[in-house]
């Protein structure tokens, strides 16, 4: 187990669990405009399978490229990026949306659409890469892939218990989604950092 | 070996019985799964009842006795009546959650001229209102499929008025947590006609209280609060100016005493038991779009 093999299971753990938490807040930050209704959930479970099967389709084909942490590490900052608009965005794309679609269900497809799809693409991109990263060997390709979907849907996991039990009990949501950015703002920040350990993998 | 099997199947058998969803004097007349709840409507051996839980632990969203249909079997819904003493005489009422539809059956002969909008999320409560406890929708009561907060919104929108705005959708296992907030309770005070009021039915245990109590004081600052000791529910009225005396109160509850009878509501009691007392932490952090987690607080004391 090397640092490197560490880091980047922690930056997929990390991964999983931003997108899971992002996928909870989702509900709630439509609810005030469409409700919550059991399509309000359709649209934003169809838009974060959506995202994340673009985000595994190009993570995939820019792990072609020289990959490297500095770049995997990038890709958290732009996911960090992208994120925090949605704090700000969030009220005047869906009053935006309210005042052109009746109907609820493709108001909040809509809604859900120009908000969620780039934060989750990024991070779909992140499962990929992170298997090319490790993969030094045909034969282990299967046991990497499996170690890293273990740890990513392990932080799926987590991100949904811990938003839906206790974050939204604590804390406002606009101050939940700058924490995941900042997080991912942070590990990505620290896979550039350490670089270097590419080197010697 | 035997002796034990057979223990054991009087145990299981004694655990259907005593878990089983309906105790033995009650009928199951209907039961239905759907987008939102277990509907069950169970004949008891006085009245019939509207469940959203098979558990029988949970309360029942809205009885009538059949015998005695204008009889309010529930303190709380009695308890909303009081909302003609605030507004003696509204035209126009909205009504979100229709339940068994007591309220808004209430109303509509209560008020010859008055022009009801309810609005329910859930179509399969609408068909088993009609079916079964006498709902009937006409030129003056009308059912808007919708979740509230959605129609609320819309009515803003095209600027729509009511004179009286009745809550009553947050019963059950689950709170709409979006139908709690200070963003919400401010559209619907924007949707109040001028001397209009909002009679919201809400929960009077647990922590959810105080959020709920200073939530509506950041919205409508003084409101009446109506708790009686042998209801779970208080009910709060607010209105969108300031609050009639309580003169004004007695007046209407004399002037409304009499037709109310057949209703078995207790309205000259009402207005002495309507409080702004604020019996609540003040420093109780209101519920927002932002920090709302009703459902969470429901639950602890």
């Amino acid at each position: 187990m090397t640092s490197r093999f560490l880091l980047i299971n922690a930056l997929a753990f990390c991964g999983g669990f931003s997108i899971m938490s992002l996928e909870l807040l989702g509900g709630r930050i439509l609810a005030p405009w469409f409700g919550s209704s059991i399509y309000v959930w359709g649209s934003i479970i169809t838009v974060f399978m959506l995202s994340l099967s673009v985000g595994y389709f190009i993570g995939g084909r820019l792990s072609l490229h020289s990959p490297s942490l500095a770049k995997f590490g990038c890709m958290f900052l732009v996911a960090a990026a992208i994120l925090v608009p949605v704090i700000y965005l969030a009220e005047p794309v869906m009053i935006w949306v309210f005042d052109r679609i009746e109907d609820p269900r493709y108001g909040s497809l809509a809604a859900s659409l120009v908000l969620f799809v780039a934060p989750t693409v990024v991070l779909g991109m992140i499962s990929p890469y992170s298997v090319r990263l490790l993969v030094r060997r045909t034969e282990e390709s299967g046991k990497v892939a499996g170690t890293l979907y273990f740890v990513s849907t392990l932080g799926s996991a987590l991100g949904t218990l811990a938003t839906s039990f206790y974050f939204v009990l604590w804390f406002e949501m606009d101050t939940i989604v700058a924490v995941l950015a900042g997080t991912l703002l942070l590990l990505g920040t620290v896979g550039i950092v350490c670089r270097g350990l590419d080197r010697h993998a | 070996m035997r002796n034990a099997t057979i223990i054991a199947w009087v145990i299981l058998f004694a655990c259907a019985v005593t878990t089983g969803p309906v105790a033995a004097d009650q009928q199951v007349l209907h039961q239905e799964q759907s987008l939102y709840h277990t509907i069950l409507v169970v004949a008891e051996p006085t009245r019939l009842c509207l469940k959203f839980s098979v558990r029988e632990s949970i309360r029942n969203q809205s009885c009538v006795d059949p015998h005695d249909p204008k009889r309010m079997v529930f303190g709380y819904t009695r308890m909303m009546m009081a909302a003609l003493l605030v507004v003696p005489e509204p035209r126009t009422v909205l009504v979100a959650g229709l339940g068994g539809g007591t309220l808004p059956t209430a109303l509509a002969a209560l008020l010859p001229d008055v022009r009801i909008d309810v609005v329910e999320i859930d179509p399969a409560v609408v068909k088993v209102a009609r079916t079964y406890f006498d709902f009937q929708e006409n030129e003056r009561v009308r059912v808007h499929i919708r979740d509230a907060r959605v129609f609320v919104k819309r009515a803003l929108q095209r600027g729509r008025q009511y004179d009286l705005v009745i809550l009553d959708a947050y019963s059950g296992d689950y709170i709409p947590e979006h139908l709690m907030t200070a963003e919400f309770l401010d559209e619907t005070r924007q949707l109040l006609a001028p001397g209009g009021a909002v009679a919201a039915n809400t929960f009077a245990t647990s922590q959810l209280y105080d959020h709920e109590s200073e939530t509506y004081r950041l919205v409508f600052g003084e409101f009446f609060n109506l708790r009686v000791s042998t209801s779970n529910n208080r009910v709060i009225f607010a209105t969108n100016g300031p609050l009639p005396s309580k003169a004004t109160l007695r007046a209407n509850s004399r002037a409304w005493r009499q037709a109310l009878g057949p209703y078995d509501v207790p309205i000259t009691s009402y207005p002495r038991r309507m409080s702004t007392k604020v019996d609540w932490d003040p420093t109780t952090r209101p519920l927002t779009d932002q920090y709302s987690p009703a459902n969470l607080l429901k639950g602890s004391r």
